[in-house]
């Protein structure tokens, strides 16, 4: 927090020119304790592929919070030919690895690119690749090079080629339009994949990456669709009377959890997606609602009012009697629960509005990570490392980015539309 | 939504009232009615007192009485609450009696929330609110299959804004007949 300082990275409109590639990057919080890493300028002979691989994977380093990436003022050398790293200048300035790219034109809209890595404190090279790709594939190249210096760098895989699913709202109060959208995990290159006059919510992954799940107003009450997003075939998996809602598919994507208010109240129910059964899992006469799955499937997190306001709960798969896991504050809802099984992500409520908190289970410890007025429905990155959360921003609502240390932060601006309801993927199979 | 709905059917109740007066003046020109053969004025056409005909009459609605409670078509809520607060218990209590006294009348509750707090949780009170609402209609013996609920959550605010007045206005069921 000391060290605010601010970076707005516009670029994109110079590569294609396409309206939806303007992307404003806004990092609101410096870093004090993460690792110091140099990135020198992309060589080669095509400055705007250069620019915008740079920027990519600037960006991806920077919003992981895992490091800080020193201006290009104090760098030692400015560029660097394979195996010339001048060590004892670099460690002078206390940077602890050094990225270099190159990006060169292959003929037919293709491009080269060439990266390494070398770690300044052992002082050798511990990563180097080339590809050559297409033009438009630049981004993706530009993620998988960010997934493997984080993993590298830190040992957790990268998280930077996933991708995230969200709703936007576009049109005025007479005519609104709704879309489910899946966009890279940056926010770049969204693709609406159904579009409704109705409002959508609540998108959610299968643990494939290939499906969605999600509830649909589009016959004026809630039912819930899983779309399948190769074929773009939909079918209603619950249209139970009363609410259906909050899809959540288990890990090994035999079962979904959902909320039905048929049984007279909402509970969370766990569907046998082959056989299509239903099995209530919680029983209690206020909300049960927003079921979440451990990673080992063994419990479901819900959001209950059964204490006389919401807070999580858990629940065995099998059934039985819930734990409440949150005690501080009255308002906690929306769980989500990290890829290790240990912390959980929530909308919380304080004094200035609805704020993502996370605690941690081991420790048994609660922190605020945001101050938003109205911050909803967190979602973690499936390496755990970041956390993708709606909030308010300029009378509209924008996706925001946290590293799950809470210390980088950084708003997605889709273009536009009001977007929230992050759900972000899994890692690709 | 409501207000339009209320000026519809006020707008046609004009328009049968107009009828039933054209259709009560038909039937007197062509002199069918009570006549009893004493022309009032001389002068003038074959005006005659005559009686209601039945047929044509005007029933007032009740739900159409401006200043009747069952005028009152939401019902409003505190915050994280599905309580109905006391002054509009015996609005929605009429509801109830007016509904049991007609049997054939349907109605429609649909349960919404402020924007405070996460969509799932408001969806879900959203329903409730429409609950507390039906579960006194019934009490009042409204039966069952008159009665349909649903809950838009927060989704389908009544007026945008996020002031308290804002807020308000949306934490509400609506009685939609």
């Amino acid at each position: 927090m000391k060290n605010i300082h601010k970076l707005i990275v516009i670029l994109a409109l110079l590569v294609s020119g396409n309206a939806y590639a303007l992307l404003e990057i806004e990092i609101t919080q410096g870093v004090e304790s993460a690792m110091p890493v140099a990135i020198t300028p992309v060589a080669g002979d095509i400055p705007i592929e250069a620019i915008l691989l740079e920027s990519v994977v600037f960006a991806d380093l920077h919003r992981s919070g895992y490091f800080s990436i020193i201006d290009k003022k104090k760098y030692p050398q400015q560029s660097v030919k394979l195996d010339q790293v001048d060590y004892p200048k670099w460690r002078n300035v206390g940077i602890e690895a050094l990225l270099t790219m190159t990006a060169t034109a292959a003929g037919e809209g293709k491009v080269r690119v060439q990266f390494e890595l070398y770690n300044l404190v052992r002082k050798n090279r511990v990563l180097g690749h080339s590809v050559t790709t297409n033009k438009n594939q630049l981004r993706k190249v530009a993620h998988k090079i960010s997934d493997l210096v984080f993993e590298k760098l830190t040992g957790i895989k990268g998280a930077f080629s996933t991708r995230i699913a969200y709703i936007s709202e576009a049109g005025s109060k007479n005519g609104k339009q709704y879309q489910l959208q899946i966009a890279d995990a940056d926010g770049y290159s969204p693709r609406t994949i159904f579009s409704s006059s109705k409002q959508l919510l609540s998108p959610a992954w299968a643990p494939d990456g290939r499906r969605l799940a999600y509830v649909s107003f589009e016959n004026d009450r809630t039912e819930i669709f899983v779309q399948d997003l190769t074929t773009g075939k939909r079918s209603k998996i619950s249209s139970e009377p009363g609410i259906n809602s909050a899809p959540a598919w288990s890990p090994d994507s035999a079962s979904i959890a959902l909320t039905l208010s048929s049984g007279g109240d909402p509970d969370v129910y766990i569907l046998d997606v082959e056989s299509r059964k239903l099995r209530k899992l919680t029983n209690n006469s206020g909300i049960d609602t927003e079921p979440a799955w451990s990673p080992d499937g063994r419990f479901v997190y819900f959001t209950s009012n059964r204490s006389g306001a919401p807070q999580i709960y858990r629940v065995s798969f099998g059934g039985g009697s819930p734990k409440r896991m949150t005690f501080k504050g009255n308002y906690n809802a929306a769980p989500a629960v990290s890829a290790d099984g240990k912390y959980l992500a929530m909308v919380h409520r304080n004094d200035g509005g609805y704020c993502i908190g996370l605690f941690d289970m081991e420790r048994n410890s609660f922190r605020l990570l945001t101050d938003g007025t109205l911050d909803e429905a967190p979602s973690f990155a499936p390496n755990g490392s970041m956390i993708i959360y709606s909030t308010r921003h300029n009378n509209s609502t924008v996706l925001s980015v946290i590293s799950s240390d809470g210390r980088v932060r950084q708003r997605l601006s889709l273009q536009k539309e009001k977007v929230r309801e992050p759900s972000w993927s899994p890692f690709r199979r | 939504m409501i207000i339009r709905q209320i000026s519809v059917i006020f707008f046609l109740s004009l328009l049968l009232v107009a009828a039933g007066c054209s259709s009560n003046k038909t039937k007197s020109e062509t002199g069918d009615g009570i006549e009893d053969g004493a022309p009032i004025d001389a002068g003038a056409d074959s005006y005659s007192s005559s009686g209601l005909d039945e047929s044509g009459s005007v029933i007032l609605d009740p739900l159409d009485d401006l200043a009747s409670d069952l005028f009152v078509r939401t019902i409003y809520f505190d915050y994280d609450s599905a309580n109905i607060r006391e002054d509009s218990l015996l609005i929605v209590r009429e509801h109830g009696k007016y509904l049991s006294s007609s049997p054939e009348r349907l109605v429609r509750l649909e349960g919404h929330a402020d924007e405070r707090g996460t969509r799932e949780y408001n969806l879900a009170l959203g329903e409730e609110r429409a609950k507390s609402v039906r579960e006194v209609l019934l009490l009042e013996g409204t039966r069952e299959v008159q009665v349909e609920i649903v809950s838009f959550g927060e989704e389908r605010p009544a007026v945008d804004g996020t002031d308290a007045t804002a807020l308000q206005l949306n934490r509400r069921v609506e009685i939609v007949y």
